[in-house]
This record gives structure tokens, sequence and C-alpha cells, in this order.
């Protein structure tokens, strides 16, 4: 459903300036989401400075100065802090993106950060991914064959592996499909850059040889045709991965099989 | 710790904020503008209705259609109606690029983005003065 206008429970607040920290000469002022599930506030923008002579690069480096010296009740996912893990992704400024590859100097200060947009929060700048991760397993992320398994491994040429790049790299951090309009309208039925883009990854690898009974799953108005070719998936991206062109070619298949 | 609320915590979590936070960008623009005229053009097709059946009907239904478009008000509004009908041909034409799995590089699709706002500005204007010159 199309809703512009947060429910009455989301609408944000101004929150806390929190305290500068002593003696810094080069302040960064940031902005950030909160909202505690254990009081029944609604949730607010709290602001903070962060001494970037005693602070690392990234935004991420950020949030754990804020985390460590500041206010410990600053709640976040992070993990690897070099891009792999995809926990850190959030909103900075506009655009989703990993905290731990985006820097700060990046970003025109003050550096405003709010969880991956439309979707249910947990706490601060964890979001609720339930439904994306089960949107991910219903396109069976792994590899079908009906042929009896070979001795050693499936072989696949060096050709075929190469239609792989792009798609494989993806570490599901949900950057893209909460960056796309037509996943927060139809989050529920549309499955997803994220989604469309693995299935695209299973059907264009030449091992697999579900293509038609993956193909069967999509072929319908909202799990592959709500995509509008908006962009913001391939924008948003932080592996420089493009959903929509894997999208694109989803839908060609759909159109090859036909004829 | 206990709960505070009633409610279970899955119905009070709310909703992280969405387009009022998310920047554009000229594919995002693109796409709103493809919808937005898409609806408009519904509108335009009215007035289209209007002066047929204008001019079906008999001279007097025609000269009064016609000073009505012809007005300044009547001239500025077949203006704009002129360029959304060009601008949701050049969304049209820029998802036929699309479609057929092209221009998806991060310079190709703001190029065709940006583009078809160009391209439909320039082609609204090269019509009108046309029709000035014809007429």
């Amino acid at each position: 459903m199309v809703e512009f206008a947060l429910p009455k429970n989301s609408v944000v607040g101004l929150g806390k300036t929190w305290p500068k920290p002593a003696n810094a000469k080069r302040l960064t002022e940031f902005r950030i989401y909160r909202w505690n599930p254990d009081d029944n506030r609604n949730p607010s923008i709290d602001t903070y400075y962060v001494d970037r002579d005693d602070c690392g690069p990234m935004v991420l480096d950020a949030l754990l100065f804020i985390k460590n010296k500041i206010d410990p009740t600053l709640t976040l996912r992070r993990s690897c802090r070099e891009g792999i893990c995809g926990s850190c992704a959030m909103n900075i400024d506009g655009e989703n993106t990993l905290a731990c590859t985006k820097a700060i100097d990046d970003v025109k200060a003050p550096v405003k950060i709010n969880p991956l947009p439309h979707m249910p929060v947990v706490k601060d700048l964890v979001p609720d991914l339930t439904v994306f991760y089960a949107q991910h397993a219903s396109i069976e992320p792994w590899l079908k064959t009906e042929t009896p398994a070979p001795e050693k491994e499936w072989l696949q040429s060096p050709d075929d592996r190469s239609k792989l790049d792009g798609l494989y790299e993806c570490i599901l951090c949900a950057c893209c499909s909460t960056s796309c309009p037509s996943y927060w309208w139809n989050g529920e039925r549309y499955l997803g850059p994220s989604a469309l883009l693995q299935a695209y990854r299973w059907l264009i690898d030449s091992r697999d040889e579900a293509t038609g009974e993956r193909l069967d799953y999509l072929e319908d108005p909202f799990r592959l045709y709500r995509c509008h070719t908006i962009m913001n998936c391939a924008r948003a991206c932080p592996k420089g991965l493009n959903p929509a062109k894997a999208i694109a070619e989803i839908k060609n298949m759909m159109i090859d099989r036909q004829a | 710790m206990a709960d505070p609320s009633p409610i279970p915590l899955e119905q009070r979590r709310p909703l992280s904020p969405h387009l009022e936070i998310y920047k554009w960008s000229p594919t995002m623009a693109a796409s709103i503008a493809h919808r937005a005229t898409g609806v408009a053009l519904y509108f335009g097709t009215l007035l289209l209705v209007y002066y047929l059946v204008a001019a079906a009907d008999d001279v007097h239904s025609f000269n009064f259609a016609s000073a009505i478009f012809g007005s300044f008000l009547g001239q500025l509004v077949l203006f704009g109606y002129t360029f959304v009908l060009l601008l949701h041909v050049m969304g049209g034409l820029r998802h036929a690029i699309w479609d057929a799995g092209k221009g998806f590089d991060p310079e190709a699709r703001d190029k065709l983005a940006i583009g078809s706002f160009a391209a439909a500005a320039i082609l609204t204007v090269l019509l009108w003065i046309v029709s000035f010159i014809l007429r």
C-alpha cells in the first residue's frame, strides 16, 4: 500500500543534544535516529559531536566513538568493518550504504543517519529484516539439479562462470531493497531488488537445472513486475552491483521462453 | 525487564522514515514524472475529446471550443499538455531502452533520465514554434 506519511507512532521528534567531547579541536555533528522499545516514546533525532582527531575516517568509526565515549545506549549492528558482512547497512545522508565503507569526509555535515528506510525498527539503527530474509529464502538460493551428481564437482566453463560476476558478490545487506520505493509500497508481495538479483544469479548459472521452475515462481504481477526501473537499488549497492539490470534480464528471460 | 506497554513489541515497532529522508536522483524523478504524466494525460485526453465532440456537434459549439482553447489560459493549458504528452513519450522510449537490457550503467541511466526531461522541453518548444509558423 502506498502510504507517504509515517504512522502516528513512527513520526520522528526532536531528541537530545549530547555534550561535546572536551578539548576537541575538530568536531563533526551527527544527527542520529533513536528509538527505544523500553519507553513509550516516539522515535527522535539525537545530536552528537565527534572528535575527529580521536576517531577513524569512516562513519562506523564515528558511531563507535559515540557508543564508546558519549552514549553507550546507541544501538547498531556491525561486524567486519570492511564491507563484506553487510551488518552496518543504514541510511547515511539520504542514501543507503554501509557505515564501515562510507568516509565521514564524503558526507556534508551534519551527518544524518537513519535506519534502512520503511522497515520495522527493533532499536535505534537496527531494522527487523525477517521478511527480507524470507524473500531471499523463497527464491531457493542453491544449486538445483536433476542429473545424478558427478563424481567430483559440477563443471562450468570460464565463460559460463563469468556470467555470475556482478551477481555472486551480493552480501545481503538490504541496502538495495530498502532504497526502492516500489519495495516500500509493496514490500510484502514484491520480492525486491536483492532477492531478484539472487534469483537471476541462479537462473543464469549454467549448472542449475531448475530454470523453468524458478521462472514460474517469478511470473507474477507483484514478485517480479513491480520493478519500475527507479534504479535506487543500483545507486545504493555498496558492492557496485546492478540489481535493476538483473531484473531486466529476468524479464527478458520471461519473454524468451514464451517465444 | 518488564514490558511497559500492553501492546506486543512487534506491533509497537515504528516504521523507519523513507520518502522524506531519501535523496532524490534523476532516475527516481524520471520514474515519478512518468507516473504523474500518465495520470495527467487522462485529463488531457478529456480536452481532446471535448474538442472533437464540439467539432462534430455544430459550428457554434466548435467556435466556442476554439475560443476557449485560443484564449491565453487555454493556450497555457495546451502548452502544458504538449509537454506532459512528450515527457510521457520520452519516458516510454527510456523504458523501451531499459527493457532491452541497455543503458543501465551509472552514467547512461542518469543521461537517459535527464535527457528525457530535456528532450521533452525542447520538442515542446519546437512543436509550438512550428505550429505558430504554419497557421
